[in-house]
């Protein structure tokens, strides 16, 4: 209930946003064309009715999952999001991933030896990773891995293989090369993110009783530190990760367009140049979608990991 | 019942926490032996150093904490000098701690049986379906009803009381040679705290287990220890038999402890009765540390007593104590 509002409220604001930022009509139409040829794109477009009627029309079209045709491809906008939609997924949940493997155990780490020199130096770069401007951290990283060391390839997906009809990169060598920069890219914010909530809660965790008493038990420490504190520092990281996840969709704009990475991202990037706004409010509407999905799918994690809040779900 | 060497002995032990502030020191020279199936109650108020007597038995002192002197004797040997591993296998397994706060020693997130499991698996190589027939049993010994279902449920599910049970079941798991408990019935109500005491005092005399008691409670103390230590400021300053220590305290601040409780059956009593506050540990002066509060407190309590023995049987730290009368 909650979430169709939210979608139908972002629909409403989207497409007034849209229409506010410029007219499609000055990009498409040959400048030197007369005024009889620009009505009848005009028309063609719909643009010439009032605004609440183009917004009623898009309400009706959306519901049947029509939003519109691209103005530069002609093809429907939806279909061409779709169609980007496996890359930036795969770079996000590439992205994603990164950030756990890298991210919990660098900070477990620090937060169990908060006065080691490594854990300083965890810290340190961490605060690199939410400072630095991801766009100057991808051109640095094209800079060294694919320019002087010429290690990684900088742009493109490489080769895919078809998953259920949906081509994919991280199944073969080269994709996976081709993967991996621009999902480190995407994922270093996460990453120290990651790092700096698995440190609190580490460092918040071990002074627990419930540790001590694990030790009390004579538990090896790497059962304590894997079961005990692990899976109590997990409950927030999932929560945040998870709400992040829609983060690193909508940011992969960036990465995306640094990196030549054929997703949505660049496709939405693209589309804004050539103010094609079907495909800007189709994106801008999926993206919605996304978030709200987003949000119930962390609640379900949420209750799996803490047991406390599934009895009481239970209960109620 | 004693034979020869007792399951514990602990001499001088010095425990300080060595905070930004100056030293702490928690428990500052404390002696006493516990022999196998015997029951000693350490009784003081809060903050004398109970608890953290305790941790440094099973090596658990939390930092900035540290033991700086004396010897753990256990079995005759000195703990102190063992290494990580092997004081890992004795904890939980020869010697088990239940703790003062029952809400909290229980991971919120794991069940039941995978943290009484944990513990048996830690110390033993059987397989699973043993180590969670044991823990089924010690959960049937400390009267939790229907111990099989309740295995599988969470902390939350249980009530204060039921938590420290379980508590209870897991130090008895591996059936240890000493038992630490620190207050584990303040929580309980009278019939099941009854039940824990008998069950406790059954199983020192049966299996030969060593138990120290920690608590606030002088009813709990006198129908179960045989010894009592009385601690005040980090140190004992009485010690003896149950009888002799209850019906005949000769230190000032004993004393002042069974003065204010109106009959020696009524319970629950904290001890904190005595006007005036415990000092701060912090940089203590010199003299007797229980001299602001003593009502028998002269010149000669500015330099420190050290304990000695006052009877046959009884030890005492104070320059006047109480042999006069039966008191
Ligand atoms: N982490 C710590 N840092 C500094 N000082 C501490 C720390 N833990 C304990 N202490 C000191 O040790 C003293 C003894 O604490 P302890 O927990 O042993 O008291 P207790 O006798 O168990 O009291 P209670 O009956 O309230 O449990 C406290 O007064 C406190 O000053
Ligand atoms: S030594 Fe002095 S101050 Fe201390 S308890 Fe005895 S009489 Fe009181
Ligand atoms: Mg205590």
């Amino acid at each position: 209930m909650q979430s169709s509002l939210v979608v139908l409220v972002m629909s409403l604001l989207v497409f007034i946003g849209v229409n506010i930022v410029g007219n499609p009509v000055d990009m498409l139409i040959n400048p030197e064309a007369d005024q009889e040829e620009i009505d009848r794109v005009i028309s063609d477009l719909g643009l010439d009715r009032p605004v609440h009627e183009q917004y009623g029309y898009f309400v009706f079209n959306a519901l049947k999952g029509d939003l519109g045709k691209s103005f530069i491809y002609g093809e429907p906008a939806l279909k061409l999001i779709v169609q980007h939609i496996p890359a930036t997924l795969e770079l996000a949940v590439a992205a994603l991933l990164m950030a756990i493997v890298f991210g919990i155990p660098l900070g477990v780490y620090a937060g169990l030896k908060p006065d080691s020199k490594t854990a300083k130096t965890i810290m340190a770069t961490s605060i690199l990773g939410f400072s630095l401007p991801t766009f100057w951290v991808g051109i640095m990283m094209i800079m060294v891995f694919a320019v002087q060391l010429g290690v990684l390839p900088s742009t493109g997906r490489g080769d895919t293989v078809d998953v259920l009809g949906v081509p994919m990169s991280f199944l073969t060598l080269d994709g996976l090369s081709h993967l991996f920069l621009p999902a480190l890219n995407l994922s270093l914010f996460k990453i120290s993110l990651v790092i700096r909530l698995s440190r609190a809660g580490t460092r918040e965790i071990v002074h627990m009783d419930y540790i001590k008493f694990a030790r009390a038990k004579g538990l090896r420490q790497g059962r304590i530190v894997m079961v005990h504190l692990m899976k109590n520092i997990m409950i927030p990281v999932v929560t945040v990760l998870g709400l992040e996840f829609g983060g690193l969709v909508a940011f992969s704009t960036v990465t995306e367009t640094v990196f030549a990475w054929p997703g949505m991202g660049k496709l939405i990037i693209d589309s804004i140049h050539n103010l094609d706004r079907p495909v800007v409010v189709a994106y801008l509407m999926i993206v919605v979608l996304l978030f709200v999905t987003i949000n119930l799918v962390v609640d379900v994690l949420y209750s799996v990991l803490d047991p406390r809040v599934r009895l009481q779900d239970q209960k109620s | 019942m004693s034979d020869g060497v007792p399951t514990l002995s602990v001499r001088d032990l010095r425990t300080h926490f060595l905070t930004k502030a100056g030293a702490v020191k928690a428990v500052d020279g404390v002696s006493f032996d516990v022999a196998k199936g015997r029951i000693l109650g350490l009784v003081g108020e809060s903050g004398s150093g109970k608890s953290v007597t305790g941790f440094s038995i099973i090596g658990l002192v939390d930092p900035p904490g540290r033991v700086v002197g004396g010897e753990i004797r256990y079995n005759g040997a000195n703990l102190l000098d063992l290494d990580d591993e092997a004081m890992r296998d004795l904890r939980g397994n020869r010697v088990a701690m239940i703790f003062q706060d029952p809400m909290m020693t229980l991971n919120p997130v794991l069940r039941i049986d995978t943290q009484m499991v944990e513990t048996v698996l830690a110390h033993h190589e059987v397989d699973k379906a043993t180590a969670l027939a044991r823990a089924r049993d010690a959960l049937g010994r400390v009267g939790i009803p229907s111990p099989e279902e309740r295995l599988h449920a969470y902390p939350h599910q249980f009530s204060g009381g039921m938590r420290q049970r379980v508590a209870i079941a897991i130090a008895l798991l591996n059936e240890p040679d000493l038992i630490i408990a620190d207050e584990p019935t303040t929580a309980l109500d009278v019939t099941i705290q009854g039940q824990i005491l008998f069950e406790a005092q059954k199983l020192c005399r049966e299996t030969g287990t060593a138990m120290i008691w920690i608590t606030h409670d002088l009813a709990v103390v006198a129908g179960l220890a045989d010894e009592i230590c009385v601690m005040y400021a980090g140190r004992i300053v009485e010690k003896g038999t149950v009888d002799e220590v209850l019906d005949r305290p000769i230190h000032p601040y004993t004393h002042g402890l069974i003065g204010s409780v109106p009959s020696h059956n009524s319970r629950g009593r904290r001890l904190t009765q005595i006007p005036g506050m415990t000092p701060s540990l912090l940089n203590l002066p010199p003299g007797c540390a229980f001299r602001e509060r003593c009502p028998r407190a002269d010149e000669a309590c500015l330099a420190e007593p050290e304990i000695a023995e006052a009877a046959a049987g009884r030890e005492v730290r104070c320059f006047h104590p109480h042999l006069e009368a039966g008191a």
